[in-house]
């Protein structure tokens, strides 16, 4: 799949910037990755600091952060999802289950990677991979407006 | 007038899919229902597919909290298939891998509580002093989860002899931090009332519901595998089960603060104790037959049963996870409360969503389906496809008649 085209100008993109607002989707992850993403906004990494937001809902956000493969029940509900999501929307797959599937690869529930679903901008690849990596990963997909 | 709050499976609250159906007349539950395997990933039958070895690192990934008690689960369990006896110092490593791994998952669950009922500094406190666990392990085993610690016969890797004052000294560093959470609990008047007699688990329903872990023992059972069936080096060193009598959303919180320090014990005693030694032993062939392996993971008695036909994969593989017999007792713990309460109460038994995502849902058996536009779309043009199908061939004079 390619990736998005998110160009943006002017006070759009400064606010894209300034204040990214996160959702967060597990599609069938193990909850290590989702532990790691909450763990990346408490004390010690401080997203918010950024003025990342973890927000509740699809329609707010500017990133969607997709974890664990896609299974067969949450196909639908991912599409929905991205379908809710405002556009420019910026997709971060996190852990090895959601770049490539990782080790449940040939699982009869499994779909496949979330790229094989939806447009991917940004991977990050770990298992789980470290608060340090996620915030990387989502400077890196600011850093592609 | 009944009305049905969905929760889920996409929601705020809960960072795994789940959807729970909480039916209310005004402001009183009278009934729940759960919908649960948005996170499925057949595991069971992947493991088939897979070596001993593999399989490991494949029920690590059951659960990203639980990250060690699946594998100590199964090396049990295929210990228990082949009799293979363990070496004392793997056997202390296990123990004080799988007690950092209870600390840091019930002050995960204290911080996340404490954000349900609207007490965000709590939660910010309880992560950050969790995070001390998280860079213990990386320093004993260079991830901060999913640890890769466990081995058949023994332990992949060893606790250095340099890395003991570091756990003693965080060990130091947590006693503190976790006493003044129990006296900020305890003392607290309104936490009491708002957590007091609230989701009320009675013994007789607790047993009812087969519940296990911290829930049981918060109902009065005494139940715990560590010392019910010892495993790994529970019976070398001196602690107790914590035990409560109320049942209540406080008498969980309370067992979970309290085992963290029974965890804190175990582990400085362990290293004390920690003999020197191989971590390992060579494993043999492993013969046809049945194993069953348990482990008291940070929410209950963790279950696996391995069947080998004497190959070099698992012929079977059957887990069966903690949190998925205590979800079942929030019925009789939901109808009567409020809906206030509905997010704690859920939150009380500590429930692991990715553990109990058991199966592909084919048919229920209902009856019930969610018809979304798209279904209703295909409805539509199969039924217009049908009759054009009918009328084919047909002239227009005839139709018209």
């Amino acid at each position: 799949m390619g990736n998005n085209n998110h160009r943006l100008s002017g006070i759009k993109k400064w606010g894209f910037k300034k204040s990214p607002w996160v959702f967060h989707l597990s599609t069938g992850s193990c909850n290590n990755c989702d532990i790691e993403i909450l763990d990346a906004v408490t004390p010690r990494f401080d997203l918010e600091r950024f003025g990342i937001l973890l927000v509740g809902t699809p329609r707010h956000a500017d990133i969607l952060l997709v974890t664990g493969v896609v299974t067969v029940q949450a196909l639908p509900r991912l599409l929905h999802v991205y379908e809710q999501a405002a556009k420019p929307c910026m997709v971060v797959a996190i852990g090895a289950c959601a770049c490539s599937c990782g080790i449940f690869d040939g699982g009869y529930h499994v779909v496949g990677p979330v790229d094989k679903i939806i447009p991917v901008d940004v991977y990050i690849p770990g298992c789980p991979p470290k608060p340090e990596a996620i915030i990387s990963g989502v400077v890196k997909a600011l850093a592609k407006l | 007038m009944r009305t049905t709050i969905p929760i889920g499976p996409y929601h705020p609250l809960l960072e795994e899919p789940e959807l729970f159906r909480v039916v209310v007349e005004g402001e009183k539950i009278v009934d729940i229902d759960w919908r649960t395997s948005w996170n499925h990933r057949s595991i069971e039958k992947l493991a088939e597919s897979k070596t001993y070895d593999q399989v490991i690192f494949l029920v690590e990934r059951v659960c990203g909290i639980c990250s060690t008690s699946h594998p100590i689960a199964f090396c049990n369990a295929v210990e228990d298939l082949a009799n293979i006896e363990i070496p004392e110092r793997a056997r202390y490593i296990r123990s004080i891998v799988a007690e950092l791994e209870r600390i840091h998952s019930h002050l995960l669950w204290f911080g996340l509580a404490g954000h349900y009922i609207g007490y965000h500094t709590v939660w910010m406190w309880a992560w950050r002093y969790r995070e001390l666990v998280c860079n213990l392990f990386e320093q004993i085993s260079g991830n901060r989860q999913s640890y890769a610690m466990m081995k058949i016969g023994g332990t992949r890797q060893d606790i250095k002899e340099e890395d003991y004052s570091r756990i003693l000294k965080t060990m130091d560093e947590l006693e503190p931090k976790v006493n003044m959470f129990i006296g900020a609990v305890l003392d607290d008047p309104v936490l009491l009332a708002r957590l007091k007699g609230v989701g009320k688990l009675s013994k007789e329903d607790a047993i009812k519901w087969c519940t296990v872990g911290p829930v049981a023992r918060s109902a009065g059972i005494d139940v715990d595998i560590r010392r019910d069936y010892p495993y790994a080096a529970y019976d070398r060193v001196d602690w107790k089960v914590i035990v409560q009598e109320d049942g209540d959303v406080l008498a969980m919180a309370v067992v979970r603060l309290l085992e963290i320090l029974e965890s804190i014990k175990i582990i400085r005693q362990c290293v004390e104790k920690m003999p020197q030694g191989p971590i390992a032993v060579e494993v043999p062939e492993i013969p046809p037959g049945e194993g069953i392996g348990v482990e008291e993971a940070p929410r209950g008695e963790c279950f696996h049963y391995v069947r080998s036909d004497g190959t070099n994969c698992p012929a079977r593989l059957k887990i069966r996870a903690p949190s998925y017999v205590n979800i079942p007792c929030f019925r009789s713990r939901f109808i009567g409360e409020r809906v206030a309460d509905i997010i704690i109460i859920l939150a009380s038994v500590d429930p692991c969503y990715c553990c109990t995502n058991r199966m592909m849902r084919i048919d229920d058996g209902t009856g019930e389906r969610t018809l979304t536009e798209k279904d209703l779309l295909k409805l539509s043009w199969e039924k217009t496809e049908r009759i054009k199908n009918k009328f084919k061939g047909c002239s227009r004079s005839k139709l018209l008649e």
